[in-house]
């Protein structure tokens, strides 16, 4: 489709477009998955294209010039907010943050991220992430802030903390996309949070048993498919998983904590009681 | 006949759903109010247009102003208030500024007692950075992206409660009781489109800002307005609404990237602004406080070496935080080293960056009560961006994120007053609501015609309006063109026609937004032709420089009896002497 090919009716009110900076002559092509929960096939569209134009440029202009109801997130267009994720050929990429040239003569694919279901075009149903967000225990702490934390205390903190919620990390783990493990594994982007509260030196709160139960890190066998999307950097399996599933082995299988667990019953006598509160 | 007609076509089912309060927004000030209203037991509603955590304040990055005085031990929230005043050129509610500037360093705490973040002082502190127009180093940050942390921090609070979440939800319009009372409000599904009732008694406004009605600007999509005409509609007062503050920092290259935020935290980490010919320009324009004066005055530093040929190839200035060298550049300003290099091929620790003013902020916004945030509705609260008053004429960088934590706790705690004190029971009748549900489904359901406008291009044409006409410098006959082309606009609205069906259509999504950035824009551009005067973000070409009479008045907007924009002068009311006196202290010291 070009965008002499409208398929919604509108008077052309000549916008002054961005191609009158930096215009190349050229045309960016892309194939775009159109569809919904029941299925679709990919449409290609033709836009001009402008240097330095990112992915959601074009589909953002397709989107006002020739079809208008082609469904796609996004917020900052800046890398910052996680909202434009998108499987171009196949990987997970921010569009925002996606160069056309980069592509050079390939063909370029975008579609929704698939081990969500789909709602329509590029948007899937993310909302499951935020229940198992909703199901861990918050930052929990007895002390009163302003606190007393110095900066070598704090520094492992920085990098899960960069967390920008883009779910790509959920949509490349196979224990999520290929095994649907969604009823009994948190996925890569929990464990980054469940990381930096676990590492707060102002939490007090124990996650390691819902990390081994409800979180289900056990599935993880560290193929690190979520460190190379995460678009800011985060180590997720080196930084994340690894600690956490050593933390985990050595409160849950080492053989002289387990005698002491069954002597004395769980540290603390619970769970804290604040897996709601806090 | 016309009335019956959406009655016919709106005659399916809609959901109720019944709330306490009900919050619009999920930004800082709609969650901090979600989570105050629930943690007094009320049944809390959050609406928002996008996924949670994805709001605009995601993209603030600086930090948050308050007067901690944990780098610089004679800070207070004295200064703090002279300064946002001084800023605000006196425009201000200087009751708000005041509860502001107490409470901002308790905004700050509450946040850190909540698990965020911020980088630390060398004895375990928070620490803090220096700001335009801030006598001392003010803002509380984690590197530049202290929205985020905030968001984060908040979303995961509200998560914790039992505050139910509506993501991707639109309201379209606020209901009234016979009495004049909220009484709740229609939203859709942006996933289905299917329609809500909400009944709540009252509603926190919390949409943030305009942006979308310029086409240079910092803002995304969602960014249209809706809270403050729903809150016009419902008969709210506006305050301030031609103060529109245009960054001084925004990204020029590549055009994808026009516009997008250049952190004030460059200059504060000392970054030096000079232009085509090397020349560090500021010291014509405020020798004093250099690349961190208040950001009217830079941004119009920036325009007028552009407009006088001193621009860069790309049609900006360069800024430039070389010296910082690259281990500090990614300690303090990581994200805008990545933005830069992945979006614009320049490593900003080897080279300058190109900038140029960018739509930010919208000072103005719906009036309220600064102790409830209470607007004239009752039961209508609003908080942060949507809010008017704090900034005046001009808003100081990082009073807007400590904005949303003070604001939205006292909007919260308003409204939780307001439903404990009320004895009435939220009541709308059906035929309003199916009215509303067709006018909502007309854009989608009316048959084609000749006369079909894109809501896409509606809008292209309306920020290429406000670009031409309402920009960072007016005159008179310009705002008045300008007037003319929003008009013009407006009387074709109801020519917008999109195609599709109700699943996830952001077509149909942006027929709604259209109308509120029209209505806006009309607004913006009489107050401004009513300001005759230079003053912070409104800059007449026309005029020579500040008005004193002007100085002591806001303009206020309500719609009058006849549905349109009415435009009120009222003065501001004088400051109490304990507040008064500060100005005559900083007097004498000078």
């Amino acid at each position: 489709m070009t965008e002499e090919n409208h398929n919604v009716t509108s008077k052309a009110h000549a916008p002054v477009g961005e191609e009158d900076l930096g215009g190349t002559g050229r045309t960016a092509k892309l194939k775009i998955f159109r569809g919904d929960a029941e299925g679709g096939e990919e449409v290609e569209y033709e836009t001009p294209l402008v240097e330095g134009m990112v992915v959601l440029d074009a589909v953002l202009r397709i989107q006002a010039h020739q079809a208008n109801d082609l469904a796609v997130r996004w917020n900052c267009k800046a890398a910052h907010c996680g909202s434009c994720s998108a499987e171009i050929n196949g990987v997970p990429r921010l569009m925002c943050k996606t160069r056309i040239e980069e592509y050079g003569d390939e063909e370029i694919h975008v579609g929704p991220m698939r081990a969500f279901p789909v709602i329509k075009d590029l948007v899937s149903d993310v909302s499951w992430n935020y229940e198992v967000s909703k199901g861990i225990t918050p930052f929990t702490t007895s002390e009163k802030a302003p606190f007393t934390m110095y900066e070598e205390d704090v520094e492992r903190l920085y990098e899960p903390k960069k967390c920008i919620e883009c779910f790509m990390c959920q949509d490349v783990c196979h224990v999520l996309r290929t095994h649907h493990k969604h009823a009994e594994f948190a996925g890569p982007r929990f464990f980054v949070r469940n990381q930096w509260l676990e590492m707060h030196p102002m939490d007090e709160a124990d996650r390691l048993h819902d990390l081994k139960e409800d979180n289900g890190i056990g599935y993880c066998n560290i193929t690190k498919c979520c460190t190379e999307v995460c678009p800011v950097g985060i180590h997720i399996t080196d930084n994340s998983i690894i600690p956490l599933k050593e933390r985990v082995a050595a409160e849950y299988y080492d053989p002289a904590k387990w005698l002491m667990r069954k002597i004395r019953g769980r540290r603390n006598g619970s769970r804290n009681g604040s897996r709601n509160g806090g | 006949m016309e009335g019956n007609e959406h009655l016919r076509r709106a005659r399916e089912n809609y959901e109720t759903r019944e709330h306490d309060v009900l919050v619009i927004g999920a930004g800082g000030a709609g969650l901090r109010a979600a989570i105050s209203a629930a943690d007094r037991g009320l049944s809390v509603g959050v609406v928002t247009k996008s996924l949670l955590g994805k709001a605009h304040t995601v993209m603030a990055e600086g930090g948050i102003a308050a007067a901690i005085g944990n780098v610089d031990p004679d800070d207070s929230w004295q200064q703090h208030f002279i300064d946002t005043l001084n800023s605000g050129k006196f425009l201000n509610n200087w009751r708000k500024a005041e509860i502001y500037t107490k409470e901002a360093p308790a905004g700050v705490y509450e946040l850190e007692q909540w698990g965020a973040l911020f980088n630390r002082t060398e004895v375990g502190k928070i620490h803090q950075r220096p700001f335009g127009g801030h006598t001392y180093r003010r803002l509380a940050h984690i590197g530049d992206r202290t929205g985020l942390e905030m968001i984060r921090t908040l979303q995961e609070k509200t998560l914790a409660t039992d505050a139910k979440v509506y993501m991707e939800t639109t309201v379209t319009r606020l209901f009234k009781d016979a009495q004049g009372r909220i009484a709740g409000a229609l939203a859709y599904t942006r996933e289905n489109g299917k329609f809500i009732h909400f009944k709540a008694k009252a509603v926190v406004m919390a949409t943030g800002g305009w942006g979308r009605i310029y086409k240079v600007t910092s803002n995304s999509w969602e960014g249209t307005g809706d809270g403050c005409i729903l809150a016009y509609d419902a008969g709210a007062e506006l305050v301030d609404m031609e103060m529109v503050q245009f960054h001084p920092t925004g990204m020029v290259w590549p055009p994808g990237a026009r516009g997008i935020l250049v952190t004030e935290g460059v200059r504060g980490e000392g970054g030096v602004l000079r232009n085509a010919s090397g020349e560090r320009f500021m010291e014509k324009y405020d020798p004093d406080r250099m690349e961190l004066s208040t950001r009217d005055v830079v941004a119009r530093a920036n325009y007028t070496e552009v407009q006088e040929g001193r621009g860069t190839p790309h049609g900006g200035v360069y800024l430039d935080i070389t010296h910082l060298g690259y281990n500090e550049i990614m300690k303090r300003l990581p994200t805008m080293h990545e933005q830069f290099l992945k979006l614009a091929d320049v490593d900003i620790a080897r080279e300058p960056m190109e900038v140029f003013p960018t739509v930010h902020y919208n000072m103005g916004g719906i009036k309220v009560e600064p102790e409830t945030c209470a607007t004239h509705v009752p039961g209508l609260f609003a908080a942060g961006e949507v809010a008017g008053g704090l900034h005046g004429a001009n808003r100081l960088g990082g009073n807007s994120l400590g904005d949303l934590l003070v604001f939205g706790r006292r909007a919260g705690d308003g409204a939780a007053d307001y439903i404990e004190q009320s004895t009435h029971s939220a009541q709308t009748g059906e035929e309003e609501i199916l009215t509303e549900i067709g006018r909502v489904l007309e854009p989608l359901e009316k048959p084609a015609s000749d006369k079909d406008e894109s809501p896409y291009l509606l809008q292209e044409e309306l920020q290429e309006a406000m670009m031409e006409h309402a920009n960072l410098m007016r005159d008179g006959d310009s705002l008045k063109e300008g007037l003319g082309k929003i008009l013009a606009i407006k009387d074709r609205l109801p020519n917008i026609k999109v195609g599709g069906t109700r699943l996830f259509n952001p077509g149909w999504h942006a027929a709604q937004d259209v109308r509120y950035l029209t209505q806006i824009s009309e607004i913006i551009i009489r107050c401004a032709l009513e300001r005759k005067e230079r003053r912070g973000a409104q800059w007449r070409l026309d005029y020579d420089g500040p008005d004193e009479e002007l100085g002591k008045i806001n303009f206020v907007v309500k719609r009058n009896e006849q549905g349109e924009v009415g435009i009120e002068k009222r003065e501001i009311p004088p400051m109490p002497e304990h507040l008064a006196a500060l100005f005559k202290e900083e007097k004498a010291k000078v």
